[in-house]
């Protein structure tokens, strides 16, 4: 699914990914976890497209990240670290998404609705003014909706109260063998159920990287 | 392609309820209305003759305020997108990179040269109302020139926004660029011919590079074949192309130079790092 070759990226004189090498399975639940300033960003950054690397090489599906990256980003749901202050409405936010990833708005109200958000009532407010909970609900149920073969979480229940997490982990759960998803967290009990693989980064590299039982 | 007209749609509507499209709409729509209202209703009493000292005013304050305007709210509207982690977050949608860039300038400029249209329609029906003879030639290629202004400095800001990273850099490069070519408008070159330190041809060829000279003199042909506001600089441009000529140059070159800008923008938008 996902390749990572001796991958490098630098700002500012350090290797912020310092030859980093991965490889991502078909059905592989991963948690990645270390400290602050590891670098866990900047990888999935570099797997969704967004950095140019110095050296080594990435590809999803086969497909190269900066060059192709329609085609990346149609096999990947991204939710980032914090909800963004998005100031589009949420209809034009269902537009957005159903139109430029072939999605139907009502499968994104579907998904939402299992986690007792309810879009209908909110299609005019501007994403920026839910709460934190709704928005992180929101782009679950967008994340969800795409039904993608990957989904990178950057610390998804952040913004959840306790209730809204377990129903966050309970559809998680429900989804495809088949669906490859990489959780960054600091929560590693969280999580635990859900991974067959533990890595941890530190300064750049991959310091451990073990499968473990489901 | 379809992804194109959806960011630009999209950007229009978020820019329609933002505070700054308010005050811009305001302030330079009024502005603009004035302009065309008063043109008109000059022109009903003495025909496009002379320009008038308040059409004067109205031009100059054109070329300080519209510049700024786009540069700031561009350079910082993009900006507070890429910190805001908004960018990351749109563009981790299956979106070409040409949609979403050239979708934002398409959005942009609709913004920004909307309030200029609506103007224009407000000083025909205002003169229509006044039973004036619509200075159409006037109207439309005055209308030619803004939208030319707004070219470059889209372009100018969209290049800015794609290669420098941080906000306050981004901001600060904005307000330089525009202190700049304010400088080099004809005020500044007369101080500079008269020191007689540069060649002649050398203060011309500035003239001929600052997208506002060549609005403000394009702007002055239009408006006064008498030239009797004219700069020296002005003059001698006038002069040496001819009217016709230089009205034709004061639309292509900012068109040319903002697609210049823009163009660069998006090679570097598509080669730099995004985020
Ligand atoms: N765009 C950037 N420019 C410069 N330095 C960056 C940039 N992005 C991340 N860094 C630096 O790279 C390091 C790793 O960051 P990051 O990948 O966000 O770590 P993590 O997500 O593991 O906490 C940090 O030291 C951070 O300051
Ligand atoms: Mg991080």
């Amino acid at each position: 699914m996902i390749e990572v070759k001796d991958a490098v990226k630098r700002f500012l004189d350090t290797n912020v990914l310092d030859h980093v090498n991965l490889t991502i399975e078909k059905g592989d639940k991963i948690a990645l976890m270390g400290p602050n300033g590891a670098g866990k960003t900047t990888l999935v950054r570099a797997i969704l497209g967004f950095y140019h690397l110095d050296s080594g090489e990435i590809r999803v599906k086969g497909y190269h990240p900066t060059k192709e990256r329609v085609k990346v980003l149609k096999n990947i749901s991204f939710i980032p670290q914090t909800p963004p202050p998005i100031k589009l409405s949420i209809s034009e936010l269902l537009e957005f998404v159903s139109k430029s990833s072939d999605v139907k708005q009502e499968s994104i109200k579907e998904e939402a609705a299992r986690m007792d958000l309810d879009v209908e009532k909110n299609l005019q407010k501007p994403f920026f003014k839910l709460s934190g909970g709704m928005k992180q609900k929101m782009l679950i149920a967008i994340a969800l909706a795409k039904k993608s073969d990957i989904l990178i979480f950057d610390e998804p229940t952040a913004n959840l109260d306790p209730k809204a997490r377990e129903k966050f982990y309970a559809l998680l759960s429900e989804l495809d063998s088949d669906v490859s998803t990489i959780f960054i967290t600091h929560r590693l009990e969280e999580v635990e159920k859900l991974v067959n693989r533990e890595i941890y980064m530190d300064l750049g590299k991959i310091v451990e990287d073990r499968r473990v039982g489901v | 392609m379809k992804n194109l007209g959806l960011i630009a749609k999209l950007d229009i509507k978020e820019s329609i309820r933002s505070r700054w499209f308010f005050v811009y709409l305001l302030v330079f729509g009024a502005l603009m209305a004035l302009f065309f209202v008063t043109g008109i209703t000059d022109s009903v009493v003495m025909g496009f003759t002379g320009l008038s000292r308040l059409l004067l005013v109205y031009m100059q304050v054109t070329i300080v305020i519209l510049p700024i305007f786009i540069l700031i709210t561009t350079v910082k509207s993009i900006s507070a997108d890429r910190e805001s982690a908004i960018l990351e977050y749109m563009l981790s949608f299956p979106i070409s990179l040409r949609d979403y860039y050239w979708g934002k300038m398409i959005g942009r400029f609709t913004i920004t040269f909307f309030p200029v249209l609506l103007a224009l329609v407000l000083g025909v029906v205002w003169g229509a109302f006044k039973g004036a003879e619509i200075p159409w030639n006037v109207l439309l290629i005055y209308s030619a020139f803004v939208f030319a202004l707004c070219a470059v400095f889209l372009g100018i800001a969209f290049f800015i926004s794609t290669i420098v990273k941080s906000h306050d850099v981004a901001l600060g490069s904005s307000f330089v660029v525009w202190i700049v070519l304010l400088a080099f408008i004809d005020i500044a070159l007369i101080g500079l011919m008269l020191q007689n330190r540069w060649s002649d041809e050398f203060i011309i060829s500035i003239a001929l590079l600052n997208p506002l000279e060549v609005f403000r003199v394009g702007a002055i042909a239009l408006f006064d074949p008498e030239l009797t506001v004219m700069g020296p600089v002005a003059y001698y441009l006038l002069d040496t192309f001819g009217k016709k000529m230089f009205l034709v140059y004061a639309i292509l070159y900012p068109l040319f130079l903002g697609a210049l800008f823009a163009y660069l923008g998006y090679y570097f938008f598509k080669k730099k790092d995004l985020l």
